[in-house]
């Protein structure tokens, strides 16, 4: 078993030779980046701005609900609101959505195109399928993740107005006091550091996965499992790790 | 002209190809023949460089196909069109797209020209107004010609085609066998056709080897088919009762062999 992982990794890096080739045609790897960054943005935009919007919304009536009867002023939900959607919240759990979303996604497109031996008629061609099928989602990820968890950001900070102000938590003034204060602009470069970094986790383990199935249907299936499930673990390792280093 | 030279391919435990050796000749339909698992696919694939052969090596031309590095490859798969089994059409994609797909991949025609080709590629296939379907709009047989048409859009050198006739009932099969086969002439193409169709056998086997278990079991063309004492093309050739009774039949009649049915 160790030994597979030992033999995937290994195959994964040899791999990347393969992904980062030369275009053979500029304009056809543009269209397909264009496709990707219109799959991967506009297609998961509901499903984050939802889950966003709820993440903000939860996260100010729980602090709320802590915090009450304390001597901690009502101003600071608004600052702790602010600094869990942009360093932690909208970067890792939007991200752990299109996992599920995307990643297992691309995992059963290129799986399935293996299957119904699309990507022998491509290389048979003359087409080098690694880089055709896997660097436009690459790249379309690494452009379009980040602004997703921009959004998300931004929509968990609204949501957290939207449960507060309304239910007269505290005043829209508190709120807003909050938001403004203690800001660390860096918070800001780690959260687009840990959505670039999760992007390319998300996208390159699902490609991995759905390259290099083997079988039929069942087996494209837990492709799309292990895609989502390997995903999601080294997203959050990857977090740890990178918190530690731009936290010290 | 592609050569196969003592071509041994294993997977695992399992050897599938134990040394083949045969030469495909240019400007001629050459078919590779057997029961199911005799290494048909396997040596195709081995051929057209999808798998790498255990031991061995496959000459095109001149050049030793298996050990090019990858950018020789790829020139060399610029040459080649190939008809999958499973027709391999991008089912996203419109009849047209299918068929566009390699020239806007790797030639700079204008749109223009690109539209004019991929009319007379499908005005050749005998599927002229599709254009705008789907693969899944259209039938089995109608999708192996768009397959065909798509192998042959950028004019190869070599064409591969992977049981061109599963699937489709005996008129259709003939008809793809004489595409195949009127194709290879005109365009003086090597084309080499992996199938276990007797009907294709006999109609456009110009160059043809006989797999079994692996090994090369009996070569000649279809002329020679009939006359063979070959007991493996034998076996393959009447492995079908009826065909049995029928020269049972003949035999019972005075006619000894299949010559003379």
């Amino acid at each position: 078993m160790k030994l597979r992982y030992l033999s995937d990794l290994g195959k994964f890096v040899l791999w990347q030779k393969e992904v980062f080739r030369k275009p053979e045609n500029w304009g056809m790897y543009y269209k397909e980046l264009i496709r990707q960054m219109y799959d991967i943005g506009i297609g998961s935009l509901p499903i984050v701005l939802l889950i966003a919007v709820f993440l903000g919304a939860v996260t100010v009536v729980q602090f709320y609900y802590q915090m009450e009867g304390t001597l901690i002023p009502p101003y600071y939900i608004g600052y702790i609101v602010r600094d869990m959607m942009i360093i932690e919240l909208a970067p890792m759990v939007t991200c752990l959505v299109l996992a599920g979303n995307v990643g297992s996604t691309m995992a059963a497109e290129i799986g399935g195109m293996r299957q119904k031996e699309h990507i022998d008629a491509m290389e048979i061609m003359g087409l080098n399928t690694s880089s055709y099928l896997i660097m436009p989602k690459l790249i379309a990820a690494a452009y379009v993740v980040p602004l997703l968890v921009c959004v998300a950001a931004i929509v968990g900070i609204i949501g957290g107005y939207l449960a507060s102000v309304p239910a007269d938590l505290f005043t829209q003034a508190e709120y807003v006091q909050g938001l403004r204060a203690f800001f660390i602009p860096f918070n800001v470069v780690m959260m687009l550091v840990k959505s670039v970094t999760f992007a390319i986790i998300l996208v390159s383990v699902s490609c991995f996965q759905g390259y290099f199935v083997k079988g039929g249907s069942i087996e494209l299936g837990a492709a799309s499992t292990r895609a989502v499930v390997y995903s999601d673990i080294l997203i959050l390792l990857a977090d740890y790790f990178i918190v530690v280093l731009l936290t010290q | 002209m592609i050569r196969a030279e003592g071509i041994f391919k294993q997977f695992g435990d399992q050897e599938v190809l134990k040394g083949v050796d045969f030469t495909f000749e240019s400007g001629k339909t050459n078919l590779i023949i057997g029961r199911s698992g005799a290494g048909k696919t396997v040596l195709l694939k081995i051929l057209v460089g999808l798998f790498p052969p255990t031991q061995g090596r496959v000459w095109f031309n001149d050049i030793d196909y298996t050990n090019l590095d990858k950018k020789g490859i790829l020139a060399i798969r610029k040459k080649v069109g190939m008809l999958f089994q499973g027709n391999a059409l991008f089912d996203s994609m419109t009849i047209e797209e299918n068929i566009r797909f390699p020239m806007d991949m790797f030639t700079p025609m204008t749109p223009l020209e690109k539209q004019m080709r991929v009319d007379e590629v499908l005005e050749r296939v005998s599927l002229s107004g599709v254009n705008l379907k789907y693969p899944s709009e259209i039938s089995g047989g109608m999708q192996k010609r768009v397959g065909i048409a798509r192998a042959i859009v950028l004019k190869p050198k070599y064409l591969f085609c992977d049981e061109p006739n599963s699937g489709l009932d005996p008129k259709t099969s003939i008809t793809i066998d004489e595409l195949i086969s009127d194709i290879t002439n005109e365009e003086d193409i090597t084309t080499i056709i992996n199938t276990h169709d007797m009907n294709s056998v006999m109609e456009i086997g110009e160059n043809i080897i006989l797999l079994e278990a692996g090994r090369l079991a009996w070569k000649g063309n279809k002329e020679q088919v009939l006359g063979t004492v070959n007991k493996e093309l034998d076996a393959f050739i009447f492995a079908s009762p009826f065909l049995k009774k029928l020269v049972e039949a003949a035999k019972n009649n005075g006619k000894n062999s299949l010559e003379n049915l």
